[in-house]
C-alpha cells in the first residue's frame, strides 16, 4: 500500500484516497514546435526501475494535484511537493541523492 | 415553499455507539483566497475565525471547516443559511469567490459512544489513534465506497458529512461497524 503526504492538506493520504496522474514534469512545446516534440510530449515516458517522478491527485481529500518522488522498485517515497514547479525542489533531489547516489531521470540527476 | 427533510429522515441506530441522523443542517461552500482580509472580516461578523489547515473553528451553533487550500465549509443552523449567505456576499463584494448553499445536497450523521473512533477507523484509511486524530481536526477521505468528511467534537463524538444520495449507504455502513463492536473485539473474534 502506497501512502503519500499531501503537501496541501499536510496529511498522509492512503493510495485509495489518491488518483494517479502519470509522469511528472512533462514539457509541452508551443507554436512552431515539431512533430517529434509533440510525439515526445504525448507518448514518450521514462518508465524507470528505480527513481521516478509522478503526478498524484488527492482525489478524496483537497482535490489538488501534487508531485511525488519515489522508487518504483521498492515503493520507497523520497518526498512530495507542489505541482506548481517545473522541476523537483533541491531538498527532494538531496533526499534522493542520499538514498540513491548517482541517480538519473530524464535530464535530471 | 416545500417542506425540507433530511435524507435520513431522523434515522437512529442505537447501541454502545449510536449512529444518528443530525437532521437538517445549513451548509455553505465557500471558495476563495482564504488569506483575503475581506473573508476574515465577513466571517468575523458571524463570530467565526478562519480555521487553520485541517481544522474546524466553532462558535456556538456555527462552524467553519477547512476543506482545501481554497475552500471552506460553513456550518450554520438550517434557517440561517440565507442570512449567512447574504453576509458573505456583502463582505466579499467585488472579489473572485464562490458561496453556495449546499445544505440539501448533503447529509450530516452523528457517531456518539465510547468506541466512536473504532467505528470510523474500520471504514476510512485514516489514522484515528488518539495521538494522531484529535478534537478540532477535519479530514476529507472516503468511507467504504463513498466520499465523506468528518471531524471530532470536544466530547469525543464524531460528526460526518456525505452526499445526500449516498446517505443511506453511509448510515448503514456506520451502523454495521458500530454493531460489530470495537476493533479489539473484531480481532479477537
Ligand atoms: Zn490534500
Amino acid at each position: 500500500m502506497l501512502i503519500l503526504h499531501c503537501p496541501y492538506c499536510g496529511v498522509d493520504a492512503d493510495e485509495t484516497d489518491l488518483h494517479a496522474g502519470g509522469e511528472a514534469h512533462l514539457k509541452r512545446f508551443g507554436p512552431d514546435s515539431g512533430d517529434e516534440e509533440f510525439e515526445n510530449y504525448l507518448f514518450m515516458r521514462e518508465n524507470p526501475k528505480g527513481v521516478h517522478f509522478e503526478r498524484w491527485r488527492h482525489a478524496y481529500g483537497c482535490g489538488k494535484w501534487f508531485l511525488a518522488a519515489r522508487c518504483t522498485a521498492t515503493l520507497e517515497v523520497f518526498g512530495t511537493y507542489s505541482a506548481q514547479t517545473t522541476e523537483p525542489p533541491q531538498d527532494i533531489k538531496d533526499a534522493i541523492s542520499a538514498k540513491r547516489p548517482g541517480w538519473a531521470w530524464g535530464d535530471l540527476s | 415553499m416545500s417542506d425540507a427533510v433530511s435524507a435520513l429522515q431522523g434515522r437512529v441506530a442505537t447501541g454502545d455507539v449510536t449512529i444518528a441522523d443530525a437532521g437538517l443542517q445549513g451548509m455553505i461552500t465557500l471558495r476563495c483566497d482564504l488569506s483575503a482580509k475581506s473573508l476574515k472580516a465577513a466571517c468575523k461578523t458571524m463570530g467565526l475565525a478562519i480555521p487553520e489547515r485541517g481544522q474546524i473553528s466553532r462558535s456556538g451553533d456555527k462552524a467553519l471547516c477547512w476543506m482545501s487550500p481554497d475552500e471552506l465549509l460553513m456550518l450554520v443552523p438550517y434557517a440561517d443559511v440565507a442570512g449567512s449567505l447574504a453576509s458573505v456576499e456583502q463582505g466579499m463584494k467585488g472579489q473572485h469567490y464562490l458561496a453556495e448553499n449546499v445544505s440539501d445536497a448533503r447529509a450530516l450523521i452523528h457517531i456518539d459512544g465510547p468506541f466512536a473512533r473504532d467505528v470510523i477507523a474500520k471504514l476510512a484509511p485514516v489514522d484515528l489513534h488518539p495521538d494522531s486524530f484529535k478534537p478540532g481536526m477535519v479530514r476529507r477521505t472516503h468511507l467504504g465506497q463513498i466520499a465523506a468528511a468528518f471531524w471530532m467534537r470536544d466530547d469525543g463524538a464524531f460528526e460526518l458529512i456525505c452526499f445526500r444520495s449516498v446517505a443511506a449507504y453511509a448510515f448503514d455502513l456506520l451502523a454495521a461497524s458500530a454493531k460489530a463492536g470495537p476493533v479489539s473485539d473484531v480481532r479477537a473474534s
